[in-house]
């Protein structure tokens, strides 16, 4: 009895319950965003929004501005200048990511050195907090959240067709921009919402390993797409509550919890293709 | 389908230049160059898919075009089963991306007649080469084509499976009632294996250079000049059989090596 009451004692506390709701739901965003992250190559794109979104947080809080604006506001910005620099040409797509989000970084960093009492919230970023959690978060997650799920069943047959056979989903007559367009402003409305949360330094991590993940379990997309998402809010749910006993932030712990998953599914993956190979597991 | 006097680029210099070229309904004709010769550029110009810098591409009106990619272009770690292959190029009713039981029914019906029956459920990656590329067909053929494009349809495919392609799409092209009657063409690289069986062959190489039956057309003068190295052809139980020049001398050179 003890146990158990002390097992459920985390939940008596208001900021573990609004942790534990954003952890799962930025789980379950993460893991659906991310099918498309994984298979369309675009784990370093996520990577350099949420650095980007650091600087514009950054700037933010040292000008008094709400989050959502100013890191949104960066955000887009950097998008669109790492679509303008990549389409010339001069350099390649990958290195203009590179540059312009790590100079976003390093700005965040800068005005994190000269204007100490911004701090906390920019180390929420950085390292996302899920205990600082107001319902406004939570608001935010579940509605872009909503949001995807709503787009992704939606458009589900011209997404898979534009990420899977580019070429041929255009003559059939899929627009392939307004696709990438679309999964565009999805990821980055996801990791606008659930950096604060994940942490900037962990956030890619997040977006790739419960697709990683779901994809050695399946070799369906359609079984892909909601697996994803049940496993990223596993994630995110189990590694916030042992978070609570190990007293180790709550980021880094998700993203453990995920790796060991993602290792126990990998060598399963192993074995069941030896064991095909050797001709023991027969359909 | 008609090709006026058409170019094309991707911004630079064009990549095909002054192209010629009609197909009629329930054609089959194969066009033959070399690589970098604009061929898969020529086949999306016809799709539409690039538009010409100069002169026209004109498609019957209510003329349905199917494409089937190089299979070579297919990411085969791609998580889709059979069925979501054939599955994504139709239309989706709102909000519900699963087949309903009239479409599932439809998608089978296509596997069964390209010899996938019960393999609806399999990865891409767990089939024969010929199997994935009757995928893809069988993707194009939901659509109701009445032409199909198709990309070097038998490039690193065994001798087998071109056979296997090749009887497909004969069943395909030859009209109702034993067939479907649908227009083909196609891209290719092999001149004896595939080419020489067509009824109508196009060389190309930035233009047409040549086009008819391939009696007409695989000559050495037209094939220098769409290849750039001399060819010459033999004729075999009524067929021509087009050989490289110059082997005799490679040959001679290599062994060379091995004899000293």
């Amino acid at each position: 009895m003890i146990i158990a009451v002390d097992l459920l004692k985390p939940f008596s506390y208001e900021f573990f319950r609004n942790g534990l709701i954003i952890a799962t739901l930025a789980g379950a965003l993460c893991g659906l965003i991310g099918v498309f992250v994984v298979l369309r190559g675009m784990s370093y794109i996520g990577h350099g929004l949420s650095h980007a979104v650091f600087g514009g947080a950054a700037l933010a809080a040292v000008l008094n501005l709400n989050y959502f604006i100013g890191a949104g506001f960066w955000g887009l910005a950097s998008g669109l200048m790492i679509g303008r620099v990549s389409r010339k040409r001069i350099i390649g797509a990958d290195a203009a990511i590179g540059v312009i989000t790590t100079a976003s970084f390093a700005m965040g960093l800068a005005l994190q050195a000269r204007f100490g009492q911004a701090k906390r919230s920019i180390d929420a970023v950085l390292f996302g907090n899920v205990l600082g959690v107001f319902t406004s978060d939570i608001l935010a997650v579940a509605g872009v959240g909503i949001l995807s799920a709503v787009v992704i069943v939606g458009l589900y047959r011209k997404l898979l067709f534009a990420t899977f056979d580019p070429e041929v989903a255009g003559v059939s007559g899929v627009s392939v921009p307004a696709m990438e367009a679309v999964l565009m402003v999805l990821l980055s409305a996801t990791i606008l919402v659930t950096v604060r949360v994940i942490g900037v330094l962990l956030i890619s991590a997040l977006l790739v390993l419960p697709a990683v993940t779901a994809r050695l379990m399946t070799n369906s997309f359609g079984r892909m797409l909601w697996l994803s998402p049940v496993l990223g809010a596993i994630f995110g749910g189990v590694g916030m509550y042992i978070s609570w006993y190990a007293d180790v932030p709550s980021g880094a712990v998700i993203i453990l919890a995920g790796t060991l998953v993602f290792i126990a599914a990998y060598s399963a993956v192993g074995v069941r293709r030896r064991a095909q190979l050797a001709g023991i597991n027969h359909h | 389908m008609t090709c006026e006097h058409m170019s094309c680029s991707y911004g630079g210099a064009p990549v095909i230049e002054g192209v010629d070229l009609t197909i009629r309904q329930g054609e089959f004709v194969g066009i033959v160059g070399p690589s970098g010769s604009g061929k898969t550029t020529l086949l999306r110009a016809m799709l539409g898919s690039v538009k010409p810098v100069h002169g026209s591409v004109t498609r019957q009106a209510g003329l349905r075009l199917a494409y089937v990619p190089q299979v070579e272009t297919v990411d085969w770690n791609f998580p889709v089963t059979v069925g979501e292959v054939v599955g994504m190029s139709r239309p989706q009713r709102l909000m519900r991306p699963k087949s309903a039981r009239s479409e599932l029914t439809l998608i089978e019906d296509v596997l069964e007649r390209l010899g996938l029956g019960g393999l609806v459920q399999r990865h891409i990656r767990e089939l024969s080469g010929g199997q994935q590329q009757r995928v893809f067909l069988a993707r194009a053929l939901i659509q109701k084509p009445d032409m199909l494009i198709l990309d070097e349809p038998t490039a690193g495919v065994d001798v087998r499976t071109r056979h296997e392609v090749l009887h497909v799409l004969a069943d395909l092209n030859e009209s109702p009632p034993h067939g479907d009657g649908i227009a083909i063409v196609l891209t290719t690289h092999d001149l004896n294996g595939l080419a020489s069986h067509l009824p109508r062959l196009v060389c190309f190489n930035r233009t047409v250079i040549a086009d008819g039956s391939p009696a007409e057309v695989l000559q050495p003068y037209f094939l220098e000049r769409t290849y750039g190295a001399p060819m010459e052809v033999l004729q075999h139980g009524g067929m021509p059989i087009v050989l490289e020049q110059g082997g005799d001398e490679l040959r001679n050179r290599l062994n060379r090596g091995t004899a000293s």
